[in-house]
């Protein structure tokens, strides 16, 4: 149920976006999703690869700094009122939402949320007890 | 007024008895009442009624910053404690500020020495000196408040900041001399212009500027904007504060107060004396000071004497303008900063990395420090607030610990250039 996501911190420099991800292609890295979070001085851009361990291995050998975060992803419906959907069993259950990112999956019928919360177990009960599917690793990995 | 003290203008051969003559008490009350310099005098063979003249003086042992530091708070005070009146004190390099005490004496002495600045600038005692020096530990503010007050000028304490305020004040109450450092004094006349108030709704005529380098530039600058006669002054807490030289009306060269301290240039390698004109390590020694008086303290700063006389009447040494330092010290907003100094906050700070550097800028007339730290995977978080609080911690540690406000850059490990032996700490793009 949680999903492990990749961060990696980057200068506001041109250039550093791609030297992280020419380093991941050149390692046979997939990326499934991406965001990132931005200062007026640096950014942390967040990934859920193919293959977290390869992704980390190859990103530190090449001296990027890098941490790894636990996140859970949800499918919603890829229609309006999808993503207040979901959040209203987290909002009942007090769990506090450190960011999000979504992305619609290839076959279009449903949208991924990726949640990072302060509070996962209560999280994941909260959505499954409300119906929806709290994604499994290796699907993640494998969208 | 020409001159506040008739002894600025003494003849050269009077003001050099006057030298000799207090220089021999100084070293004589030094040897009985300072362990230190007893030590120090009699490890060069010294004794008390070995000065016959001033060329003496090139005997004595010098005294360093690190003697201060040895010997902190108040190892070196020549008086009682009860004696001592007022103390200040500044960073010191390496946690351990620098301590000064005046007696009652001492603080008139300094108050006097400022007065003689003040009047060199041009003014009287009908004048209201808008004080925007920090008051407080540091000399500056404390230093020409008394100074306008033993002139019977009007001293305004202002301290500095607060800008708008300083400018609405000024044109309410009619400043007529401002004291600050000379960016503070470039960064007022800008927001003058924001605020729309114009040169004839101010009163100010001239400036004492101090305690930071500048250029003749950033004078013709300060003097065009403002519409005043901008003059460098030059002081060290360790010496006495503001007020050990001052330029005149002629602006070529800072007048060195010679009854008070005797200045020579050395150079820094060997400590040989270097005679007049050249360029070497500006030297002090005190010879009328009660509380703390230092015999040939090496300032680090570099300069020049000129022993030509001035068109001004005064017979007094003028020295050039400060224009580097021998060691690494910056001097930030008038407050000194080594770069040692910030490299000891880092260091207690867990996970933050040794690799730090600091890049000195002046943005809108105002020196800003950034200090650059790189970011280690042990304090690497991908929440940006965490990333922020480690900014904020990083940035309240320093700035508590320097007196200086600074910015704090997180950066990519690697990316602070590594060099071969001595690392590059500071880059220094103040254009001077």
């Amino acid at each position: 149920m949680r999903v492990r996501q990749v961060s990696v911190f980057l200068e506001n420099k041109s250039g550093r976006l791609y030297e992280v991800c020419k380093c991941l292609a050149e390692a046979d890295v997939n990326i499934r999703a991406l965001a990132i979070a931005e200062t007026a001085d640096y950014g942390v851009l967040r990934l859920i690869v193919n293959d977290p361990d390869l992704a980390v291995k190859t990103m530190t050998e090449n001296e990027f700094t890098v941490s790894e975060t636990e996140v859970i992803a949800v499918e919603v419906p890829d229609r309006p009122g999808g993503l207040a959907g979901v959040l209203a069993p987290l909002y009942e259950a007090n769990v506090n939402i450190e960011y999000l990112y979504c992305f619609v999956e290839k076959s279009g019928e449903s949208a991924i949320v990726v949640f990072r919360v302060e509070q996962i177990d209560r999280a994941i009960q909260a959505l499954q007890s409300s119906g929806f599917t709290v994604m499994r690793e290796e699907d993640v990995y494998r969208i | 007024m020409d001159y506040f003290n008739p002894v600025e203008v003494l003849e050269r051969e009077r003001l050099e008895a006057l030298q000799l003559q207090r220089l021999r008490d100084t070293v004589d009350r030094l040897y009985q009442k300072v362990p230190f310099y007893r030590k120090k005098l009699e490890e060069v063979g010294f004794r008390p009624g070995d000065i016959k003249s001033l060329e003496d003086l090139k005997k004595l042992p010098f005294t360093t910053k690190d003697d201060l530091r040895d010997n902190y708070p108040f190892g070196l005070f020549a008086v009682p404690m009860r004696d001592i009146v007022r103390l200040h004190a500044s960073s010191g390099t390496t946690g351990k500020p620098t301590v000064v005490g005046y007696t009652a004496n001492d603080i008139k002495v300094w108050a006097d020495l400022v007065a003689r600045t003040i009047v060199a600038a041009g003014g009287t005692q009908d004048d209201i000196v808008h004080v925007a020096y920090g008051y407080g530990l540091f000399t500056g503010g404390l230093g020409l408040h008394y100074g306008a007050e033993m002139l019977g000028a009007t001293a305004l304490p202002m301290s500095g900041g607060n800008t708008k305020r300083q400018i609405r004040l000024m044109v309410d109450f009619g400043s007529t001399i401002l004291c600050c450092t000379p960016s503070y004094a470039l960064n007022i006349a800008e927001v003058m212009r924001e605020m729309g108030v114009t040169r004839d709704q101010i009163k100010l005529k001239a400036g004492i500027l101090g305690a930071e380098p500048w250029t003749d530039e950033m004078r013709l600058q300060i003097e065009e904007e403002l519409g005043i006669s901008a003059h460098d002054i030059y002081g060290l807490s360790e010496v006495v504060g503001p007020g050990v030289s001052i330029e005149c009306v002629e602006k070529r060269g800072l007048h060195v107060f010679e009854d008070c301290f005797i200045p020579e240039i050395i150079d820094p390698d060997t400590g040989e004396t270097l005679p007049p004109g050249q360029r070497g390590e500006l030297v002090f020694t005190n010879i009328n000071k009660e509380g703390l008086a230092l015999l040939r303290y090496r300032t680090r700063d570099i300069s020049a004497l000129d022993v030509s006389p001035c068109p001004c009447g005064r017979t007094h040494v003028r020295m050039m303008r400060v224009t580097g330092r021998t060691d690494d010290m910056l001097i930030i907003r008038g407050v000194n900063v080594f770069p040692s100094q910030v490299e000891a906050v880092l260091m207690q700070i867990p996970g933050v990395s040794p690799h730090y550097q600091l890049v000195v800028d002046r943005v809108e007339n105002l020196d800003v420090l950034e200090v650059q730290v790189e970011v280690s995977p042990q304090v690497f978080s991908d929440e940006i607030k965490k990333l922020e609080e480690l900014e904020r911690k990083i940035q309240d540690e320093v700035q508590s610990y320097l007196g200086v406000s600074v910015k704090v850059r997180l950066m990519e490990p690697r990316s602070i250039q590594r060099s071969e032996g001595k690392a590059v700490r500071v880059i220094d793009r103040r254009k001077l």
